[in-house]
């Protein structure tokens, strides 16, 4: 039973991750691949405040989205103006730099022996109830970004939002800010993004430069691409898919020697299939191309 | 005050003068063609009053206000507004999500209005919807409504872009070859539209190549040759100069 709690709230984790790219990627058609940037910066912001200044992980977490949320707001400034596939490179390089940020600040975030010892939300001395209460806690986070995004989305904001991933050119034609409302979603979408690497942090008490490398923003990618892009359902299916399909060849038997690498290459082929076959995703409607 | 004043407009591009020192006025509730050869600048002057493009030199003046250093956003949001000679649509949203798109009060597209939603807001969003229902019946597409803009057939995508120009309620309405490639019967159409947005007191200013429609549409003709404004004038002037029979018919180009 721990097992299974667990992989829910893994898998709760990603969807707030993934809900906050499809802002990005699904609605306004921006092509983001350094996500896993924001994921990062909400968790070491977080965990380095409450290691080396004590401060709860309930105020944390707001700091980390922040500072997660700041970061987006500077990348949209830097990059509204970016083609989509110039974008995507930029997002990339973000990407990287975060992650070599971290790899390489050895003095402040130990690098690659990572953060140990994150505190947790509040300490239970029993395993199960600890799981429990992450499970209530990550559902209402999820719960909360998807009342938020449907709320953005389902509006007249949230039009004009997918008027830009259509025709950019033409929304500015009819009085659009394109520049401004671009800017808003890329922080909006940190912000989430942020919420989750704090979430993540502080459940799992450790953290390293691992989990936030280039194949994790490729990962979340996937689960937009693969739910479907633009919908609310999309990006969920899509996370539940992709944390629990690796679970499932374990379940099988499959050595995790073996799984690790065969696991990539199904990814790059769903990749593949989806684009030739399905470009609109599982539950999609919005087609990549 | 004249409505639209151009002054000493020039743009080129890797050396070729693609507009030279075009000079023009426009009166509000003006209805004026601007013909003109195959690459002689005309959706380039577009351009550039619509802020797509930042002329070399000149001023643009509408209603008193230099716009030739605003963003195209703002533009349109002074009441402009131009369709593109390759349609451009948005194409994964429904018609009518097109046409709310277009319309002119729009408070509800800020962030703050989408997360906490007042009844004015509401308000505006059921009275932008009854409006652009009429628009869209009147254009002949209720039918279509929730279709998305990419199942539209070509002439029914020129009628919406003329339904959003309604629905815009711009001052000034710049239309770029709203008739081409169209069947007659939809032509009919958009011009019976054109007409109706004038007697609505727009101004317009449209580039057409169907000399039989310019000359029944318009009062005003403008004829753009290699970039320069070469004839300015009632239709019956137009045809009789010396310099617009030599751009067209003298040297046997292709126009428009
Ligand atoms: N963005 C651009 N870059 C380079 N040349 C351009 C650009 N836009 C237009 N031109 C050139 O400017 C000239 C005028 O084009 P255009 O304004 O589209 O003519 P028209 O609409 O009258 O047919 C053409 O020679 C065209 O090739
Ligand atoms: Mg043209």
């Amino acid at each position: 039973m721990e097992y299974e709690l667990h992989l829910f709230i893994i898998t709760g984790i990603f969807v707030i991750l993934a809900l906050s790219l499809n802002l990005v990627l699904g609605y306004l058609g921006q092509p983001a691949l350094g996500h896993a940037a924001f994921f990062a910066i909400g968790a070491y912001t977080s965990s380095l405040l409450a290691l080396n200044a004590g401060i709860s992980p309930w105020i944390g977490l707001f700091i980390g989205a922040s500072f997660a949320a700041i970061s987006g707001m500077i990348i949209g400034h830097l990059t509204f103006h970016l083609k989509e596939d110039y974008f995507g490179l930029a997002t990339f390089g973000f990407g990287l730099i975060i992650y070599s940020g971290i790899n390489n600040l050895t003095d402040v975030t130990r690098g690659p022996m990572g953060l140990p010892g994150i505190p947790q939300f509040i300490a239970f001395t029993d395993l199960y109830n600890s799981l429990i209460f992450y499970c209530i806690l990550i559902l209402l986070f999820v719960l909360i970004t998807i009342f938020l995004t449907r709320r953005i989305i389902y509006s007249p904001f949230g039009r004009v939002v997918q008027s830009i991933r259509d025709d950019e050119l033409a929304a500015e034609a009819l009085g659009k800010d394109t520049r401004q409302v671009k800017i808003m979603i890329f922080t909006i979408g940190a912000f989430f993004a942020g919420i989750a690497g704090s979430l993540y942090a502080h459940y799992i008490t450790f953290i390293d430069p691992s989990s936030f490398n280039v194949m994790e923003s490729i990962l979340v990618v996937l689960m937009v691409i693969l739910g479907g892009m633009g919908t609310i359902g999309g990006p969920i299916i899509g996370a539940a898919v992709l944390i629990l399909f690796p679970e499932m060849l374990r379940f099988i038997g499959i050595p995790d020697a073996v799984a690790a690498p065969l696991r990539q290459m199904i990814y790059g082929f769903l990749l593949v299939i989806l684009i030739i076959k399905r470009p609109q995703g599982l539950v999609g409607k919005y087609k990549l191309w | 005050m004249p409505f639209l004043i151009l002054e000493n407009l020039s743009k080129h591009f890797d050396g070729n003068l693609v507009l030279d020192n075009v000079s023009l006025q426009l009166k509000e509730r003006e209805l004026v063609a601007m013909i003109g050869p195959n690459g002689s600048g005309k959706t380039t002057l577009f351009n550039a009053i619509s802020g797509f493009l930042k002329p070399d030199q000149g001023k643009i003046i509408f209603k008193g206000i230099e716009i030739n250093n605003l963003p195209p956003n703002k533009i349109a949001r002074l009441g402009i507004t131009r369709s593109f000679q390759r349609i451009r649509l948005f194409h994964q949203l429904s018609v009518l999500d097109n046409m709310l798109l277009a319309a002119r009060y729009n408070e509800g597209e800020k962030l703050f209005s989408a997360l906490f939603r007042t009844r004015l807001i509401h308000k505006e969003e059921e009275e932008n919807i009854k409006k652009s229902l009429e628009y869209l019946s009147f254009v002949g597409l209720f039918d279509k409504k929730d279709s998305l803009g990419e199942n539209l057939s070509f002439g029914q995508r020129k009628l919406l872009e003329l339904a959003m120009a309604f629905a815009s309620d711009a001052d000034l309405i710049l239309l770029d070859e709203p008739t081409s490639g169209v069947f007659p019967e939809t032509k009919a159409k958009i011009i019976q539209n054109i007409q109706k947005l004038n007697e609505d007191g727009k101004t317009i200013l449209f580039i057409e190549h169907d000399m039989e429609l310019v000359m029944r549409l318009a009062k005003r003709i403008i004829v753009l040759d290699h970039g320069k404004l070469i004839a300015d004038g009632h239709p019956d002037e137009i045809v009789n100069n010396e310099h617009v029979l030599d751009a067209y018919f003298g040297k046997r180009k292709s126009y428009a």
